[in-house]
């Protein structure tokens, strides 16, 4: 009993972490038809971002401060990942709209450029970032099964970040003007909404939130330039998974992927685990080709 | 009337070009060295590949990244028959380490020969056929089917490295000494293989031009244009599309069976998510949708590669990733597209405004 709980709280967490990765590539997907294979590296990037903040605070900041440092880090990592997204918005995505076959290859260009730059600046061993003191430890609930602090700061931070979206997206003027975009671009720009400057402001904050999983990554082990590639693929499953243009549809492609991982990994071993779960992953599909939740259309050809 | 004449011109010029081509090849053996010969016999196999590929992705517009899985387990079809003729039938060293006592039963089948040829073509086509069967009936298309394909690669990469004891895990089979009695490294045997290898791929090039100058090609080619209009039509585009994709995956891992010889090893790395990205990047710099761009784009980009990283193993990366913005970007029909422009324009200049050949093969992602 004890262990099954715990195989669950350890699904949840790592659904959390995927959740938050997949939610950036879920609204650019469903917004601009792109698929963003970066995204990994700018997972790889928040995560840098927390350890040089680390090593700031190790060196210019008393070190009863120290244990504050992570505080700092996440909103550092998503404005560093946001910035990179929004240049590589300007500089790139722009001219990729409606062609998710080739944004896929042309972000995995640039996925494999800031790869081997992060190998160049931090080296290519893996570093590992000191958790605060206040993270060590963890909930006892009952023998065999105990919550660690970090898994649960972990599922806290995801649901903040989860809320904010929500805020953002359900009840603000600039998620209204997402929305519209979204439903029919065409439609919306003809209104006055400048799709420009959405799409723009929607891939810098789905890359920012990519930033903020790689800090909380950086909580999970050792981080290294291929952090983003282990966890890329399984996102997009989440995406594909959970269906396009709803926020309900990321959340339970996302805990639908990360607890079928862990309880298929517990019962099996890990590599036959991974077999099983895209064995259900396609089973799945048979029953809702386009995943739990989609935006109705009449239209017949859609470009996803 | 002037136009057939002028498509008969075309064609002509294109049979010299390939004609030229196939002696350059033919005659490698004569100026180039054991080992230049040996790697140019590798790039042939991943040509192999690439030809596969670009009848699904040029022809068809469905985006494999799963070549690398097929690729693979033609691979390890003909390395595990390698490794047992290697060890004279007995238990391979790998397993001796990880504490297995006996030859799995499924190690069986390649102490022959012909089975491993056979499997090694044969299993990849039922996998494709098996996960085309189940995607593509349900209209699960486009960049979904490319990101399932994706997961598959990692299946299959996390799979041979976690079973350690039957695949040989991270470092994949190895070690083989002879093929059907030849030793593998002697110079004759050496050649006959590069032989094979050519010959393979002609074989494959005519089939593949065959496939897509035929009717059943239209087909294919309309399915990337307009999957809906071609189900209005009649056809069952579902059915196409598993049956190409099975095909390419055949071919695939005929590639991968022949690529052994050459490489003498085959490990998860060599066919994982980056390597099969490679594969797509082959096609895409040598033209989608022209069987004979896919075969310079990985001899070229094989040659290119093998070239760079002897002298900036570093860089290769950065070039890479670069190749493929550069590409899709700018240039969407690769060098045989490229070409072709040049060609035109050329002719443009020559022939003062006359409208040359509207006929411009479009590349443009599928509706679907």
């Amino acid at each position: 009993m004890a262990l099954v709980l715990q195989q669950i709280f350890n699904g949840l967490s790592v659904s959390s972490i995927l959740l938050l990765i997949a939610l950036g590539l879920a609204i650019t997907f469903g917004l601009m038809k792109v698929i963003n294979m970066a995204h990994g590296e700018l997972i790889m990037i928040g995560a840098y971002t927390a350890y040089v903040v680390q090593g700031l605070f190790a060196s210019y900041m008393p070190a009863s401060a120290f244990d504050w440092y992570f505080v700092v880090a996440i909103p550092a990592a998503f404005l560093v990942a946001a910035l990179f997204g929004l240049v590589l918005e300007m500089t790139m995505i722009r001219y990729l709209y409606g062609r998710p076959l080739d944004s896929l290859l042309a972000t995995w260009g640039v996925g494999m450029i800031l790869q081997q730059l992060a190998r160049s600046i931090f080296g290519a061993p893996n570093v590992a970032v000191t958790s605060p003191s206040w993270l060590n430890g963890g909930l006892m609930i009952m023998p065999g099964l105990t919550l660690t602090y970090k898994r649960l700061f972990i599922i806290g931070l995801v649901i903040v970040c989860l809320l904010c979206m929500f805020l953002y997206i359900y009840r603000s003027a600039a998620g209204r003007r997402m929305r519209a975009v979204m439903q029919n671009r065409d439609m919306a720009a003809s209104l006055g909404i400048s799709t420009r400057k959405v799409d723009a402001a929607t891939f810098a904050i789905g890359a920012g939130i990519g930033g903020v999983a790689g800090c909380a990554l950086s909580l999970m082990g050792p981080i290294g330039p291929a952090l983003g590639t282990y966890y890329i693929v399984d996102a997009f499953m989440v995406v594909v998974l959970g269906g396009v243009g709803k926020l309900l549809g990321t959340v339970l492609g996302a805990l639908g992927m990360g607890l079928a991982n862990t309880l298929f990994e517990s019962f099996t071993d890990a590599s036959i685990g991974k077999v099983f779960v895209f064995i259900a992953v396609i089973a799945f599909l048979q029953w809702r080709p386009t995943g739990f939740v989609s935006l109705r259309t009449r239209s017949l050809d859609t470009t996803d | 009337m002037r136009i057939s004449e002028k498509l008969s011109m075309n064609s002509r010029w294109r049979l010299i070009a390939y004609l030229a081509l196939a002696a350059v090849l033919l005659a490698a053996p004569l100026y180039l060295s054991d080992f230049r010969l040996s790697l140019l016999a590798k790039f042939l196999a991943y040509a192999i590949l690439a030809v596969g590929l670009d009848l699904i992705w040029g022809y068809t517009g469905i985006l494999s990244l799963g070549q690398g899985v097929f690729f693979g387990i033609g691979a390890y079809c003909m390395a595990m028959y390698l490794k047992l003729e290697a060890t004279g039938g007995k238990l391979p060293d790998f397993m001796q380490w990880s504490g297995v006592t006996s030859l799995p039963w499924w190690w069986q089948p390649f102490h022959y020969m012909w089975v491993a040829v056979l499997l090694a073509v044969l299993l990849p086509m039922l996998l494709a056929a098996l996960l085309g069967w189940f995607t593509f009936r349900n209209r699960i298309k486009g960049v979904y089917f490319t990101i399932l394909t994706q997961a598959l690669v990692i299946i299959m990469t996390t799979l041979l490295i976690g079973q350690q004891g039957y695949t040989g895990g991270t470092n994949g089979i190895t070690n083989f000494s002879t093929v059907l009695g030849n030793p593998i490294s002697e110079p004759g045997t050496r050649l006959s293989l590069y032989f094979i290898t050519l010959f393979a791929l002609i074989g494959v090039f005519l089939l593949c031009r065959w496939l897509v100058t035929s009717r059943f090609g239209q087909v294919l080619r309309a399915i990337r244009d307009g999957e809906n209009r071609v189900r209005f039509l009649g056809y069952d585009p579902a059915a196409y599309k598993i049956f190409v994709f099975s095909v390419s995956a055949g071919i695939a891992g005929m590639a991968g069976m022949l690529a052994v010889y050459h490489v003498g090893i085959i490990a998860p790395s060599m066919i994982g998510i980056v390597p099969s990205i490679e594969m797509a990047l082959w096609v895409a710099i040598g033209g989608r949708g022209t069987l004979i761009g896919a075969v310079i784009g990985a001899l070229a980009l094989n040659w290119g590669k093998s070239l760079f990283s002897e002298a900036y193993p570093d860089m290769w990366p950065y070039f890479m990733g670069l190749m493929l913005i550069l590409v899709v970007v700018l240039l969407p029909r690769g060098i045989v597209g490229l070409a072709d422009s040049l060609r035109k324009l050329a002719v443009r200049r020559r022939k003062h405004g006359e409208r040359a050949g509207g006929n411009l093969p479009v590349i443009r992602e599928s509706d679907g």
